[in-house]
């Protein structure tokens, strides 16, 4: 007998989501077409991760039978782990999705790298202004995120819709107040709004989900033998053929995986030997590190998040 | 070389004896509270005691906080938990709490979606935010000092915003000597209070949030006298938020035609439930038809219930738009261009006399004029005279609009009878509102009062009858008067 008998869900071969995660669907659901009838240009920030395959998976439910009524903008640093793009590549085909890349052109003549550049004004150059960039050349008035709440202290006020002033700047004392479930999507020309469906989610709500309703990920999510190096106390994988050791590191193998996916340079994998969905919601239901704690850019300083999004950032 | 296994290579602390992983599904929905109450009774720290105890805080996040705290942790090693919640720089800078901030724990049971809200500046906006989504509202006092005046404030904004379950955590309690008539006098006093409110739902708890004492694990040990739960215990087993008294509701999102053939219209379920056969009415039409399917994207169900983002497909082509609501045939909403409304000013810019807003309500966006009537003043707990109404203030407005509106009343109904106002010269959201129900005449209530059923009660009576699950079913319909003889 299951918690909800009257309720068939014909064609589904997969049995029925619990009532929490149900729940979070539901609202998820309701934002996306709320925001998609109010807006004139949406576009969705897609980057790949378990978040974005979430919100992918999402849209896809809000919008059916109809296709997604706008496209998916890849922010590409050129720093993404290969498997990424492969999976990107792939996703965008076989779900038939309208997908735009955008590299930033400064970025890429000036050859801005992690290395040479350093993690800030890398992230500052190829994120933040390129996504800027995308996001004003596509004129589009809201941009669909898959930020959560539960991420980073500055995200816990973060709104479901997120005002942005026509520079893109958040400005967290002169948020409109949110109640219910009834948002205020008007805005001037020039201004934008973040929409932020998975605000409520948390990362094991997120890994349940993708287990529950079977969304592929990148394979780097599970534990493989890779190769890499420890720096700076992070795990750095080694397979991308821009990868140099510096004096006295070793390359090391052994299985590894890695709980969020960004630009490799700036990513740390972490040692374990979950491989498949069960074993990875396994090890994070007793997980006593956060998942941004292996992203070089939140260590920077404290608060940089916030600082981050003050000027654009996602 | 080998690496030692450090905290930031690997996810798991494998030197403690890790339980057997299991990840069972929630039994349900996440539970929303909203706690209240000031940096003086310890919410902060009661707020942090929660995420502490189920284990919502990482190691790396306790590392941030022993490195941006200034020496100010306590004898027990905890973090500053103030730290902790005071995610923004410029509250840092200036420690204090300026919005509303949502934090997130589970246990085995449920989990837990906490609205944090500052109990000082603009408490009235940011309390009104955090618990318009609410189910159950945490209220905090000092075991030294009892209630206060703004233990009623809060109290009072949290029953008008339609919570109708209260927990009482008297905290400190340990300061007092875990004097337990002490604790039994404030509960009791809170008890009275959430009454006259029509709150009868109300748990009282003696806490020690610092040391941990009855919040997620026992405090037995030092409270023997108290046999009640712990605070998480009562969270798990509360109800979801009830009022949800009506029939089907649905307001329409979006209209999905993906190709000749197919028209669905796209909303979530705000009342009621709905199955293929049911008859339904497209408001404010008119129109009549029959429920051919229910679809989403796991294909056809048989059944969708509050709550539920669904795709509707009716056995007939109907002129339907975004912002029309589809409701059962039998159980409508009210209709009207006349409504009167309970106010919650969010704006610096007052809420002016004869104003035209954009009202937004479920998917609808109308103009309305609004004409303030009264404020609450939340020292005496009265409703005074007002014809505008400041930043925070409570109030009472008529509400008319050039086309008809749809609503229930929010205490029916808290989706379909909440609204909020946008100013179109800023595009702000300057007010959230509840509708009491609709005006049959443009001077107001005063009419329809005089159809209402008077029910005369001794005055000792009167609390609990207001508390009552018929008087709140009731409450446009009849009037309720002390006995003035006895």
């Amino acid at each position: 007998m299951t918690s909800s008998p009257q309720i068939i869900e014909h064609g589904r071969g997969r049995p029925p989501l619990d009532p929490h995660l149900k729940a979070l669907e539901n609202e998820a659901i309701h934002i996306f077409r709320e925001v998609a009838a109010e807006f004139e240009r949406p576009v969705m920030l897609y980057s790949i991760g378990k978040d974005s395959s979430v919100l992918l998976h999402l849209a896809r439910k809000a919008f059916h039978p109809g296709k997604i009524p706008f496209p998916l903008l890849h922010v590409d640093t050129t720093w993404k782990f290969a498997e990424m793009i492969e999976f990107r590549d792939r996703i965008a085909q076989e779900y038939d999705l309208e997908l735009h890349v955008h590299t930033n052109p400064r970025g890429r003549a000036e050859n801005i790298t992690p290395f040479t550049h350093g993690s800030a004004r890398y992230t500052d150059i190829m994120k933040t202004e390129a996504l800027r960039q995308a996001l004003d050349a596509g004129k589009y008035d809201v941009a669909f995120g898959g930020a959560r709440r539960d991420e980073e202290a500055s995200r816990a006020k973060e709104r479901i819709y997120s005002f942005r002033t026509p520079d893109h700047r958040w400005d967290p004392r002169n948020q409109r107040p949110e109640l219910w479930n009834i948002y205020n999507g008007m805005i001037r020309p020039g201004e934008s709004v973040r929409a932020f469906p998975l605000s409520n989610w948390t990362e094991v709500d997120i890994w349940r989900y993708i287990e529950a309703e079977e969304i592929p990920l990148v394979p780097l999510y599970y534990a493989a033998e890779r190769a890499f190096v420890e720096r700076d106390g992070m795990l750095m994988m080694a397979e991308d053929a821009r990868f140099e050791p510096l004096p006295g590191e070793t390359v090391q193998r052994d299985f590894i995986r890695f709980r969020t996916l960004g630009c490799w340079p700036l990513t740390g994998a972490i040692r374990s030997r979950a491989s498949n969905l069960t074993e990875v919601i396994d090890e994070l239901e007793i997980a006593t590190v956060s998942e941004r704690q292996g992203r070089a850019i939140d260590r920077d300083q404290s608060g940089s998040m916030e600082k981050k999004k003050r000027e654009g950032y996602f | 070389m080998t690496a030692p296994s450090t905290p930031a290579v690997s996810l798991v602390n494998f030197e403690d004896d890790a339980p057997a992983p299991h990840h069972a599904g929630k039994d349900s929905r996440p539970l929303r509270f909203i706690t209240c109450g000031s940096v003086d009774d310890g919410k902060s720290t009661l707020i942090g005691r929660l995420l502490w105890d189920t284990k919502a805080v990482k190691e790396d996040q306790a590392a941030a906080l022993s490195r941006d705290s200034t020496g100010k942790q306590n004898d027990l090693g905890l973090p500053d938990f103030a730290l902790l919640l005071d995610g923004l720089q410029a509250e840092r800078e200036q420690g204090i709490t300026i919005d509303v901030a949502y934090r997130y724990f589970s246990t085995d049971k449920r989990a837990f979606i906490v609205a944090d809200t500052p109990g000082h500046v603009q408490y009235t906006r940011n309390m009104a935010t955090g618990a318009s989504t609410a189910d159950l509202a945490v209220l905090l006092v000092d075991a030294r000092a009892g209630l206060l005046e703004q233990t009623r404030r809060h109290a009072t904004i949290a029953a008008l915003m339609g919570i109708r379950q209260f927990v009482l955590a008297v905290n400190k309690i340990d300061l007092t000597g875990y004097d337990e008539p002490g604790y039994h006098k404030i509960a009791r006093d809170f008890r009275e209070l959430a009454l006259t409110l029509g709150v009868n739902n109300v748990i009282s708890i003696p806490v020690s949030a610092l040391k941990g004492e009855n919040i997620v694990l026992s405090g037995k040990a030092t409270m023997p006298w108290y046999e009640g739960p712990t605070l998480v215990e009562v969270l798990e087993r509360a109800t979801q938020r009830g009022g949800q008294s009506t029939g089907f509701r649905l307001s329409v999102q979006r209209v999905s035609r993906p190709g000749e053939g197919f028209r669905g219209y796209q909303g979530t379920v705000s009342g009621g439930s709905i199955k293929p056969g049911d008859s339904v009415v497209v408001l404010p039409s008119g129109v009549e038809a029959n429920v051919k399917q229910i679809v989403t994207f796991d294909l056809i169900r048989n059944a969708a219930v509050s709550g539920d983002a669904i795709t509707l497909v009716l056995d007939r082509p109907v002129d339907i738009a975004r912002g029309d609501m589809i409701v059962a045939l039998d159980q409508r909403p009210q209709t009207g261009t006349a409504f009167s409304a309970r106010l919650v000013a969010l704006s610096p810019d007052a809420i002016e006399p004869g104003k035209r807003y954009w009202l937004k309500a479920g998917s609808r966006r109308q103009r309305v004029t609004v004409t303030p009537t009264q404020q609450l003043d939340l020292q005496s707990g009265k409703w005074q005279p007002a014809t505008t109404l400041p930043l925070n203030a409570i109030g009472t407005a008529n509400l008319d609009f050039d086309e008809a509106a749809i609503f229930d009343a929010y205490e029916t109904n808290r989706q379909t009878g909440a609204f909020i106002l946008i100013d179109p010269d800023t595009n702000n959201t300057v007010a959230g509102g509840m509708i009491q129900g609709r005006r049959k005449s443009s001077d107001g209530l005063a009419r329809e009062g005089a159809e209402k059923v008077t029910v005369t009660l001794p005055a000792h009576l009167l609390a609990a009858f207001r508390a009552s699950d018929f008087a709140r079913d009731h409450a446009g319909e009849i009037r309720i008067s002390a006995d003035e003889d006895e």
